[in-house]
Order: structure tokens, then C-alpha cells, then sequence
């Protein structure tokens, strides 16, 4: 396949204890952390009431989402949306089936609805007024590669500009042993087709090969969530590295190379 | 968008395995829904008072051993129905053919394997710790996860290309074609097995429940007395491949994708986003709402999403239409229903069947024209189906024959 190309518009952070993209930036260039950051996002989508009943996965995911078209300077309702997550909500997976084990009839309905693996995409959407489609996937430990893969291949066939939303979630109770995934963390890249001076370019092609352990300071950081393959990414572009390396499952790797595109060559797309 | 040529194409669900057993049953009107009798039993020592659509036969068909990792309902359907209509030869054939890293696998579930998580639960053991644990058969953390289903489909078929579980509640397995298009379009891959499975579990029979949306009653779409829907579970499958010059297969002709926008487990009530995504499937595939022959509804049989499904489909199109539910027939099953429903129109586009609707009888005064009852038989050209998910999300497809 010939190499899937976007501008990285905004991007949007959120993990405990790095509550924001400026912040995570720069822990990675001088190991800097915030004094008493806060347990949970309060995404501020979401009325007061709801901000402190949203699930965990459903907060992150809107707080990051929010600050990455913000930070594009993109209208979030104008936007496509891939939301991806591993496992979805955990803590809600446990209480149905630990509820169905007991008293399945007391099932709580907004719990059961809240389940659902696009719960995220539907509170943005919600919170938002975006008609747009939206997606939800998993792909296991290779869900961030198949979001951005997603993400680039709408932008490819026509979309201008899009999404992209990955996040998990702690797991709990017995289901913890078996999902393992600690704390909570979420990424979200606002992503377009055209060239914008000064953003940064991506370039991603699916390749044979194994990742290799991810190393950079967010990475060696947070590596206990289900989300944490994402970092090899976020750690590039908070370091100004050109190349990350995301598994793609199976033996397949999605490369990524990354650069500032010179005026000129944003001079010369625009007249293009 | 270009066509896609779709090569081949099953759907294991209540009525029976394959092509020919829906087909069967769509002819004769004869449904497939009977008296509950899954579990997990209520208060009262019995399985929920309501029907089910059940797939007959998954107690006693367990994965082969190679395959024993994913071993759960959910994997067990997902492997009958591949064996169904050549299926599995024909991603296998793919596979040769085109190079393993050139079919992709886009796969759509609502609960994926969660029944075998219920089932962990409710024989935890203590670990060594002391604290509750599964039981060493099912602590298997791959069938514990969404993407089970996709990696089962992945370990099975060989192919190496995208591999990737769509979960966006009841339009999961719709979209999978509209994702599978992209990827085809942009290069990435020249063909892609796309479906979907759901199975019966306690997860969504008390669920729904909880939400006050379950019939004690087989469900009723479009019936003016309907209270409610019944909840089935099936399987299904297409490959989708770049239409060659020789070919004479029915086609993938457009999909439109939308989000309502409005609430977590309500249609918005202008059905804005249905209108959405069967204008954008029209608009993709190239043509108007009058070139329309067969619409399959979403048409769960709820009071709300018929109503409103109805007006929007009545607001579209001409009164020519003939729009349906097949829910009565299978049951509603959930992320399993996009692709179920892509079979019948495709049976629809073969055959010229084209399914009333099972159980009702008197029509909502809520229902235009189009809402047809009884089946008919005719030689038709197009075939829609819609698909629409909690968190308000659509999925609308458009099917035709070749030209």
C-alpha cells in the first residue's frame, strides 16, 4: 500500500497525573509533574450532574476529544469521529456481570446503556450536536493502530477532516486478573487532509514486522493501561522524534513517520 | 463510491443455518421465535418471560480443538456460520489469490463473548490470595474482550490484512461494509470479509429489560398494539471485493453513516439521523429514493423507533416502496442485524422475495404506505436495509444487481 498522509491539527491528553497535553509535553523534555493533579477529568461537555456519573472511559474521552479540536481551532459538530478503545468500560462489565450472577431483574437501565462500547462516541456526539458518523472499535492490543488506520482511510476517501479518540479504563474485580489495565488514559488527534504551516505531518504505511517496546518517558510512565501501545506516538510527537513503530496484530505494523513541512512546501500545496 | 462485488454471502440465525434456511423460511412466513428459555433465570426460578430467536444447536458444537482459546457461544457461532454458503473456502480462496495481507477482516458485534464473562462470574473461584477469581476453563482473558470475535475470525481465515471488531450497538455489523468500503477505496486492501455476531446472554435480555423494551409477546413491528421487541442472535458474513469485468455478483452500492445526536437509548424524534444516513447511502450508491425496490427496516417493534422510523421512510420515499421488519422472524439481533438484514435484501435482490411483516395486524395509523404486512414477489434492481445503534448511531447500505 502506498503511505496514508494527514496533518496532526490538535492534539488532546489526559492521563492520571498528566491531566493535558501541555503538561505531558513537558514531563517529556524535563520530567516536570503537576503538583496535586486531579483524580478524574471534568469534561465540561457534559452537565454538572452527569460530569460526576459519567464512567471514567466516558470522561476521558470527552476531555481529550474537546481539547484536541479546541486546539486545532476545528468546531467539534463539523467533525467525523473514530472513537477506539480496548475493552471499553470495565467497571461497568463487572457490575452487569456481577449483578446477572445475583439479581439479574435489578440490572440498572442507564448502567446497560452506558455499556455499550460507543457509549463515548454517542456523549460526544450528544454533548456536541455532530451529525456526523461516528464509529466505535476494538482490535485488542493493536486497537490504536486500526483507529488511526480508520482515521486516515476516511480522510483518504474524501473526508477533510476527522476524530480520532483512544482511551481505557481501571479494570476491577475479579475481571482485573484477566483485563489487566491500570488508571486511567486518553489520546485525541483532530486530523486533516490539507497542510497547515506549522502542524506537523503523518505519514503511515501497514508493514510486516513485531513493535518494539515502546521507551520513550510517557511510555515507560503509564505502561499499565490497556491504551498504553498509543504512546509510542504521543511520545514522538511530544519529543520531536520523525518515526513511531504501532503494533497492527498479527505480525503487522503500522510505520509512522512524522515532519514539519518547510513554508515553501506549504506555500507550493496551497497554490496546488 | 465504486461499486463492490459481493462474492459471497451467508447468515446463520432462529430460522436456521444458511442462505437457503432464511430463505426457506422468509417464503412460508414461518418464524423463528419461540418462548424464552435462556437463562439467567429471574427471581422467580424461570429464564425472562419473553420470545427469543435462538440458534438451535451451539450446546452441542464446540470450537475444534485447534480453535479451543476461543472457545464461547458467541466464537461457536461465529464458526457455524462460516461454515455455511462456502464461506470460509471463499476468505480462504481470497486469501490465495489476492496475498493474506490484502484481505482485511471487519467484523461487527454488539456484546461480542460477554456470556462467557456472565459465565465466569457466576462460578468465581478463590485464588490463591483468597480473592474471587475465574475459573481456570474460562480464564482466557481473549474471549473476556470485544475483539474476541474479530480475532477468532482473524485465526481462522488467515488473512493478515486490517483486523478490526466494530462495536456501535445494533448498526455494529452495517457499518462494517461502509468501513470496509474505505479501506478497499483507499488502497489499503483489494477485498474484506465483513459481518457480524451477537449472541443470547443475560447482558442484554435483563438489559433490555431494565429499559422496559422487552414483549412478553413475539414482537409486532408496525402494529398499531406492538409493546416492545424480542431478542435473537445470529451470525453472518459477505466478502466484499473490487468489482472484476466478468463478474455477474450482486453489488454494494452505497452506505450512509450518521449520528442522531440527541440521546443514549432514544431515536431522535424527527428521525433526523435515520433521514441522514439513508440520504448519504442514496447519494453514495448514486441514485434517488424513487429507484428503491425493497427497504428493510430497522423496525424493532418498540413504540418509538417504529413511529419514527415510519414517518422518516414515509417522508422519503415514494408510496411504490416496499419497506418490512424481518424482526419478527429472527428476533432483534442487535449487532448481528445489520448483516442479517444485508442477506435478505440480498435474497430479496436474487430471488425477487420480498418479506412482509410476521405477527401484525393492524397497521399503526403512524405507517405510511410503504410499511407493507404481507410478502410479495418481484424481479427487483435495488434492496436497502437499515441499521440503527443506541448512542444514536445509523447505518444505512444500498445493494443492486449488477448492470
Amino acid at each position: 500500500m502506498s503511505a496514508l498522509v494527514a496533518t496532526i491539527e490538535g492534539v488532546g491528553f489526559w492521563t492520571t497525573g498528566l491531566p493535558g497535553w501541555d503538561i505531558a509535553r513537558d514531563f517529556v523534555r524535563d520530567g516536570r509533574l503537576p503538583e496535586a493533579p486531579p483524580a478524574r477529568p471534568s469534561p465540561q461537555l457534559l452537565a454538572p450532574n452527569e460530569r460526576r456519573r459519567a464512567p471514567g472511559t466516558v470522561a476521558v474521552a470527552l476531555e481529550v476529544a474537546l481539547a484536541a479540536c479546541e486546539a486545532a481551532g476545528r468546531d467539534p459538530a463539523s467533525l467525523s469521529s473514530v472513537f477506539a478503545s480496548t475493552h471499553g468500560e470495565l467497571a461497568i462489565t463487572d457490575y452487569m456481570c456481577a449483578t446477572l450472577a445475583d439479581q439479574p431483574e435489578t440490572i440498572s437501565p442507564t448502567r446497560f446503556h452506558n455499556s455499550v462500547h460507543n457509549a463515548g462516541a454517542g456523549y460526544w456526539s450528544i454533548g456536541t450536536g455532530a451529525t456526523a458518523a461516528t464509529t466505535a472499535i476494538s482490535a485488542y492490543q493493536a486497537t490504536f493502530a486500526h483507529g488511526l488506520l480508520e482515521a486516515l482511510v476516511q480522510l483518504a476517501t474524501g473526508v477533510p477532516a476527522v476524530l480520532l479518540v483512544a482511551y481505557d479504563g481501571a479494570s476491577v474485580g475479579p475481571l482485573a486478573k484477566i483485563s489487566p489495565s491500570a488508571g486511567l488514559l486518553g489520546g485525541a488527534l483532530v486530523l486533516s487532509r490539507s497542510e497547515r504551516a506549522g502542524a506537523t505531518r503523518l505519514s503511515a504505511a501497514l508493514a510486516d514486522g513485531e513493535s518494539p517496546a515502546a521507551a520513550g518517558p510517557l511510555a515507560a510512565r503509564d505502561p499499565g493501561n490497556a491504551m498504553a501501545p498509543m504512546l509510542a506516538l504521543f511520545d514522538a510527537l511530544a519529543s520531536g522524534d520523525q518515526h513511531a513503530t504501532l503494533s497492527a496484530g498479527a505480525g503487522r505494523i503500522l510505520q509512522l513517520s512524522l515532519h514539519e513541512p518547510s513554508l515553501q512546501e506549504t506555500g507550493a500545496q496551497r497554490r496546488g | 463510491m465504486p461499486p463492490l462485488a459481493v462474492r459471497a454471502w451467508s447468515a446463520t440465525t432462529a430460522l436456521g443455518r444458511g442462505v437457503q434456511a432464511q430463505h426457506a423460511a422468509l417464503l412460508v412466513r414461518r418464524s423463528g421465535l419461540r418462548p424464552n428459555d435462556f437463562g439467567p433465570d429471574n427471581a422467580d426460578g424461570v429464564p425472562l418471560p419473553c420470545w427469543i430467536g435462538r440458534v438451535d444447536g451451539l450446546e452441542d458444537a464446540p470450537l475444534p480443538e485447534e480453535f479451543a482459546r476461543w472457545e464461547c457461544r458467541n466464537n461457536r457461532l461465529a464458526w457455524l456460520a462460516l461454515q455455511q454458503d462456502g464461506m470460509l473456502e471463499a476468505v480462504r480462496d481470497a486469501v490465495d489469490r489476492l496475498g493474506a495481507e490484502r484481505v482485511a477482516l471487519v467484523i461487527g458485534t454488539s456484546t461480542s463473548s460477554i456470556g462467557a464473562s456472565e459465565e465466569a462470574y457466576r462460578d468465581l473461584q478463590p485464588d490463591a490470595d483468597g480473592t474471587p477469581a475465574f475459573p481456570p476453563a474460562l480464564a482466557r482473558p481473549i474471549v473476556h474482550t470485544v475483539h474476541s470475535l474479530g480475532d477468532f475470525v482473524q485465526r481462522v481465515s488467515g488473512a493478515r490484512g486490517p483486523c478490526i471488531t466494530v462495536a456501535t450497538a445494533c448498526s455494529s455489523s452495517a457499518k462494517v461494509f461502509a468501513q470496509a468500503a474505505r479501506l478497499i477505496e483507499a488502497g489499503v486492501v483489494d477485498a474484506a470479509l465483513v459481518g457480524g455476531v451477537d449472541t443470547l446472554c443475560g447482558s442484554v435480555l435483563y438489559g433490555f429489560n431494565s429499559l422496559q423494551l422487552v414483549s412478553a409477546q413475539p414482537c409486532r413491528p408496525f402494529d398499531a398494539d406492538r409493546d416492545g421487541l424480542s431478542l435473537g442472535e445470529a451470525g453472518g458474513f459477505a466478502l466484499l471485493e473490487r468489482v472484476p469485468a466478468d463478474t455477474r455478483a450482486l453489488r454494494l452500492l452505497g452506505y450512509g453513516e450518521s449520528s442522531d445526536a440527541h440521546h443514549m437509548s432514544s431515536p431522535h424524534p424527527q428521525g433526523l439521523g435515520a433521514l441522514q444516513a439513508m440520504n448519504e447511502a442514496l447519494a453514495r450508491a448514486g441514485i434517488a429514493p424513487e429507484d428503491v425496490d425493497y427497504l428493510n427496516l430497522h423496525g424493532t417493534s418498540t413504540p418509538a423507533n417504529d413511529r419514527i422510523e415510519a414517518a422518516a421512510v414515509a417522508s422519503l420515499f415514494p408510496a411504490r416502496l416496499h419497506a418490512s421488519s424481518t424482526k419478527g422472524w429472527t428476533g432483534h439481533t442487535l449487532g448481528a442485524a445489520g448483516i442479517v438484514e444485508a442477506v435478505f435484501c440480498l435474497i430479496a435482490l436474487q430471488h425477487g422475495t420480498l418479506p412482509g411483516i410476521l405477527n401484525s395486524a393492524t397497521p399503526d395509523p403512524a405507517c405510511g404506505p410503504q410499511i407493507r404486512f404481507d410478502n410479495a414477489q418481484a424481479s427487483i434492481q435495488v434492496a436497502m436495509t437499515n441499521s440503527f445503534g443506541f448512542g444514536g448511531n445509523n447505518a444505512s447500505l444500498v445493494f443492486g444487481v449488477s448492470a
